[in-house]
């Protein structure tokens, strides 16, 4: 009877799993965090944070210094615990089962947790083995991530001595040790050059799928080309959540043109132009921007799907001044992030 | 468990590839070699004290030398003991490693545990020199051995509690320097407690001096197991390493 009833029980469960990989039913996000408050002795960090992450999915964590996004990390990896509010990782509660937890995640904090007398394939085995890999598996996947991390020509340096680039990718390649499902980077290209943060941000893409990553950044274009969603945090509040498409989307809804106009002799007269480009049907606002001794700059701007900048420049030449510039103002992620972290109303 | 010895290897190892083990062993063996020396000095004079005015005292090297050189044994390892738990919690906090112990899967009792258990060893290693000295004493003499090991014990049990008190106030920290000036201010303290006892009688004073290291290691130095004694001590292990973990475990509310 038992037995049978045991049955039942593997071959529903098979079924529903089945069933999910059949009909490609979204399976329960990978990381749940619900109305998590931190609160210190005099300030409030986290304030009500809400949001999930799918599994396989690379989330930006987006917002100024100090908005909170080192602390929402912690209490995800069970360093600090929530004042109030619960988050769980792959189903489990950072407070009710931190171990389950711990074993999940892949953590990479701010500066990375180097032990400078030790040399790098020692860190990676010692971190290896607190997160419970042992002999032939932990030597093969040190090997693994000192190649997956381009550390393989410094296995034998002392950490003390490595390079700020080194130390961030050593950094990396422990958190991904014990091939977590979820990866939390604090700011994995804090500090690298150029030709390191395009490495490192290929690295992270690269790790997407298997693992759900959330990493944190204050650098804009970071989350564009690595992240499918972003989560903007201001002041310890979460001020958008969104797809990076959408944002973008958003960004080119007004769209927005810098117009230059040459000067010469002290003409033209900066308002004259400012009145005959209002005119132009299209046109919703006209913007003097500081000008040049050459040329006054003047930023344009349009109502949705409206094509306006054939008409600006006709009135211009036809107005008998010289147009020696005219492009589209570069509005991207930066705008809105400032728009919503800045304290200014987001636009309509 | 094996996790603890993971902790304890990997301080072990950051004991003895900085200077921090040489520099301890070097002044220990200096400072205990110095005590030697003059306890043997004080020994062979009165010898011939004895000699030149014809009495017949016993000489006996268990109670003339090694007795009192495990006494000042005892006394500075007061000094020695900050030096080395100071580091344990209070550097990993500085340069941000504890984030990675804590959020390994592993329990803080084994974090804390290994750490201890790694300044046991380096205060063994510290041991091992005067044993050192000791050896000589077998090879020109004929000192029993047990009062000796137990005298050993003895001081086991008693660093073991200091370095668990150390232990725990190094979490409480992530300056080295506080870490090593509180712990040297609690060992003096547990040392001069006993002092009370010479004056006053009054109850507070016994329980003060009962309070004291010192006390509990001169039944050790005897070479007698007290049950009590030894009770005492492990309770200061125990009560050091409880602390540790409470305080640990703060570090998640608190920071």
């Amino acid at each position: 009877m038992i037995v049978l009833l045991f049955f039942t029980v593997v071959l529903c469960e098979r079924f529903e799993d089945l069933q999910s990989r059949v009909t490609g039913k979204i399976l329960p996000p990978m990381i749940i965090v619900k109305d998590v408050t931190k609160r210190y002795a005099r300030a409030v960090a986290v304030d009500q944070i809400s949001f999930s992450v799918a599994k396989g999915q690379i989330v930006g964590f987006l917002g100024p210094n100090g908005a909170g996004k080192t602390t929402t990390m912690r209490i995800l990896t069970c360093f600090l615990s929530p004042s109030a509010g619960t988050a769980s990782i792959a189903g489990f509660d950072v407070l009710e089962q931190p171990f389950e937890v711990k074993k999940r995640i892949g953590y990479l904090p701010e500066s990375p947790p180097l032990y400078p007398e030790m040399e790098t394939t020692e860190y990676l085995r010692f971190v290896g083995k607190l997160k419970g890999l042992s002999g032939a598996e932990l030597e093969k996947r040190v090997d693994y991530v000192c190649e997956r991390c381009f550390v393989t020509d410094v296995r034998t340096k002392l950490l003390g001595k490595l390079s700020k680039g080194y130390r961030q990718r050593v950094g990396l390649a422990q958190a991904i040790i014990h091939n977590p499902d979820v990866l939390i980077l604090d700011e994995p290209t804090a500090g690298l050059d150029p030709k390191q943060i395009n490495e490192t941000r290929d690295l992270i893409k690269g790790l997407a799928g298997d693992h759900t990553i959330l990493l944190s950044t204050h650098i804009l274009p970071e989350v564009e080309q690595t992240c499918e969603q972003v989560l903007i945090i201001n002041k310890g509040k979460l001020v958008a959540t969104d797809s990076v498409r959408n944002l973008q989307a958003r960004a080119r809804d007004a769209e927005s043109l810098v117009l230059e106009v040459a000067v010469r002799d002290g003409q033209p007269d900066p308002l004259t132009v400012q009145q005959k480009l209002e005119t132009i049907p299209g046109v919703s606002r006209v913007l003097c921007s500081d000008g040049k001794d050459t040329g006054l700059i003047f930023e344009v701007q349009s109502q949705k799907g409206q094509l306006v900048r054939g008409d600006l420049a006709r009135a211009v030449v036809a107005s008998g001044w010289d147009l020696s510039e005219l492009r589209p103002a570069a509005r991207s992620l930066e705008e809105i992030f400032l728009q919503l972290t800045g304290g200014e109303a987001p636009q309509p | 468990m094996r996790n603890t010895w993971t902790i304890c290897g990997k301080e072990l190892r950051s004991y003895f590839v900085s200077p921090i083990a040489y520099l301890l062993l070097t002044m220990f063996g200096l400072i205990f070699g110095f005590f030697f020396w003059n306890a043997l000095g004080y020994f062979v004079i009165e010898g011939m004290e004895m000699q030149l005015r014809g009495q017949a005292f016993p000489m006996n090297i268990n109670e003339q030398i090694i007795r009192p050189l495990l006494s000042n044994v005892s006394v500075v390892g007061l000094f020695f003991i900050p030096m080395i738990t100071m580091r344990l919690f209070a550097e990993e906090k500085r340069s941000g490693t504890i984030e990675l112990l804590a959020t390994s899967p592993i329990r803080d009792i084994e974090v804390i545990v290994g750490k201890w258990l790694a300044a046991m060893i380096l205060y063994a290693c510290l041991l091992l020199f005067t044993a050192i000295n000791f050896a000589f004493l077998f090879h020109y003499g004929k000192p029993d051995w047990k009062p000796l090991a137990v005298g050993y014990l003895g001081l086991l049990l008693q660093a073991g509690t200091l370095l668990a008190l150390g232990t725990f106030i190094s979490t409480l920290t992530k300056n080295q320097i506080i870490a090593g000036a509180a712990t040297f201010g609690v060992c003096l303290l547990l040392w001069v407690l006993e002092w009370t006892s010479g004056y006053e009688s009054a109850t507070w004073a016994t329980v003060l001096a009962y309070l004291s290291v010192i006390t509990h290691f001169e039944s050790f130095a005897k070479g007698v197991i007290e049950v009590k004694d030894v009770i005492f001590y492990l309770t200061g292990i125990f009560l050091g390493l409880f602390f540790t973990a409470r305080s640990m475990e703060s570090l998640r509310w608190r920071s």
